[in-house]
């Protein structure tokens, strides 16, 4: 399986209203917005640079991954958590206003095989629920976090025939205890591929596990930022061809290929 | 002077770089511009400082190598580069006749490495000069040591000035006790120019890991949060050099541009300010005529050093 080289469709930026911005959970804000360019031609796991609402913020950009697209209606959507001053101003943005956004940007997930496992910590859900939602081949989604009120992401918002949804908690707080190594380890067996995103060490044993089981496993990656395009080299990851750039060579990695301080 | 036609004239020659507009893209966070092609107009730069090559390529620093600052941020990259080889090989030829004045950023670990690069430059097409970054807070040999102290930094300049034709600029750190004798020592070495400021050190700790933020635990501090010292620095410079001055510094709007014109600045360069808005080269070119047409003056050479008078 190769990366697709048609997930380095050439960016724009676009000037995209905001449709919808509510609260899912506390501290995490769904964002619609209209954003034909984009959408049309979104793959699953690339990412949009979000500007600042107002230039006088004097901010960098945030890189977020796309959560879904509707190329028909023109219309991309966001999850987001509020974590710092940048998230906060995006977080207040109401329906009317306007956000500059430039994408797609980087390299997307492959397409899934047939009875891939695909393993979300916390917010690495945002990049599988659209390649879940992508396809309708059978998969598994294994859905982690440390506790309930950590797993945002709406359930009806997940759901498509054919996927199966295992949720699991650290604490138990709901569905299964135990974390995503626990949970892949039970299921890896017969596997197509393995797609994760999620914490570092979350994705160490995710890659320990499916280097054991010989299955072909691919990684979303995060890292700061400055310009998402990669003119700036800010968000170097090591992987075993030197520092890469995970905002242009990825954020999808082979898995075999990344550092994760194992 | 008639109403429509009238359209000021911003060009202006840098160190013997002829430019079509005073705005350039700092050496850095442009990269060899090859991903900024496909997102700005290069028509709206009047030139490009393409990131720092060294003689062998550079790994760079290991991860995070950036972090968000108020009204600013901070950078560790250190200086990751192709090497001089693979820049003249597959960089250049791309950049090549794009339109803006092609700046190759010089780095080197020793005096050696300076003048390799600098020979090695000399004579390959499409490049119309150099910048020397004796400046560089992020790399631990080399770099900043030459730009802190006025005999090292006459040597390395005297070291390139021997194996250039090039008009030859110095880009200077901040984070010197007098940067005054600093660029008379660059100038008196045969520079052509001056480039100033780099960023400024500084750090930031993650109090939940209990660690610096940054890979490399120290960075450089750019952004609107150092354009007043930037413009400082540009000012006590201009005032003490009879070569032109590249101002930079946390330069986000045609206001800031026109701070550091009026400070003394020939041409200034725009790095950060990219990365909050893309657009930054072309909305500084609009302000910049808009200024003149309203203050009646038909070059933007009138108001160098306009603030000094």
């Amino acid at each position: 399986m190769l990366l697709n080289e048609n997930t380095r469709a050439k960016y724009q930026a676009e000037i995209c209203p905001v449709l919808d911005n509510r609260v899912v959970s506390p501290g995490y804000h769904r964002i619609q917005l209209q954003a034909p360019a984009i959408a049309r031609t979104v793959e699953p796991g690339q990412f949009v640079q979000v500007f600042m609402p107002s230039r006088h913020s004097q901010m960098l950009p945030r890189p977020f991954s796309v959560y879904r697209a509707n190329p028909a209606a023109g219309e991309l959507t966001l999850l987001l958590e509020v974590k710092g001053r940048g998230t906060a101003l995006l977080a207040e943005v109401s329906a009317g206003a306007a956000l500059k956004l430039l994408g797609p940007l980087g390299r997307g997930f492959p397409s899934p095989p047939p009875h891939s496992l695909l393993v979300a910590g916390g917010m690495g859900i945002v990049p599988l629920a659209f390649l879940a939602a992508s396809t309708g081949a059978p998969g598994t989604l294994i859905y982690c976090a440390r506790t309930a009120g950590l797993l945002v992401c709406p359930r009806p918002e997940l759901d498509r025939p054919g996927l199966s949804i295992i949720e699991a908690t650290d604490d138990g707080s709901r569905g299964e205890q135990g974390t995503a190594a626990d949970l892949l380890s039970r299921r890896i067996e017969g596997a197509g591929a393995v797609f994760a995103c999620g914490p570092r060490l979350m994705l160490a044993a995710v890659k320990k596990i499916c280097r054991r089981a010989g299955v072909k496993a691919w990684f979303s990656l995060e890292e700061r930022m400055a310009c998402g395009i990669g003119a700036c080299l800010g968000c170097a990851v090591a992987t075993t061809g030197g520092y890469r750039r995970v905002c242009r060579d990825g954020p999808v990695f082979p898995a075999e290929e990344v550092i994760l301080d194992e | 002077m008639n109403e429509k036609t009238f359209k000021p004239d911003l060009s202006v020659n840098l160190a013997g770089i002829a430019l079509d507009n005073p705005i350039l893209a700092a050496s850095g966070p442009f990269g060899y511009g090859h991903e900024y092609r496909e997102l700005i107009d290069f028509k709206d730069l009047g030139g490009i400082i393409v990131k720092g090559i060294s003689p062998e390529p550079w790994a760079g620093n290991p991860p995070p190598r950036v972090t968000e600052t108020p009204s600013g941020m901070l950078n560790a990259i250190g200086l990751q580069n192709p090497g001089l080889e693979k820049f003249l090989a597959e960089d250049l030829p791309q950049l090549r006749g794009s339109g803006p004045r092609l700046v190759v950023n010089v780095v080197g670990c020793s005096l050696e490495e300076y003048a390799e690069v600098a020979s090695g430059l000399e004579g390959a097409e499409g490049i119309d000069g150099l910048e020397l970054n004796i400046s560089c807070p992020n790399v631990k040999a080399g770099g900043m040591a030459f730009g802190t102290d006025p005999d090292a930094t006459r040597r390395v300049v005297e070291a390139v000035r021997r194996r250039t034709g090039l008009p030859l600029l110095v880009k200077l750190s901040p984070n010197v006790t007098s940067i005054v004798a600093i660029a008379r020592a660059a100038e008196a070495a045969g520079a052509d120019g001056i480039s100033l400021i780099n960023t400024l050190g500084g750090m930031l700790i993650d109090t939940g890991q209990k660690k610096p933020l940054l890979g490399n635990v120290f960075g450089g501090l750019s952004g609107p949060a150092i354009m007043p010292v930037a413009l400082k620095m540009v000012w006590e410079v201009a005032g003490a050099v009879k070569i032109p001055v590249l101002g930079m510094g946390g330069i986000t709007s045609a206001d800031d541009a026109l701070q550091f014109i009026m400070a003394g600045a020939r041409a200034v360069a725009v790095g950060t300010g990219l990365f909050y808005d893309p657009d930054l080269p072309a909305q500084i070119k609009t302000g910049l005529i808009e200024y003149l047409k309203q203050e009646n003056l038909t070059h933007l050479g009138q108001l160098e050093g306009a603030a000094r008078r």
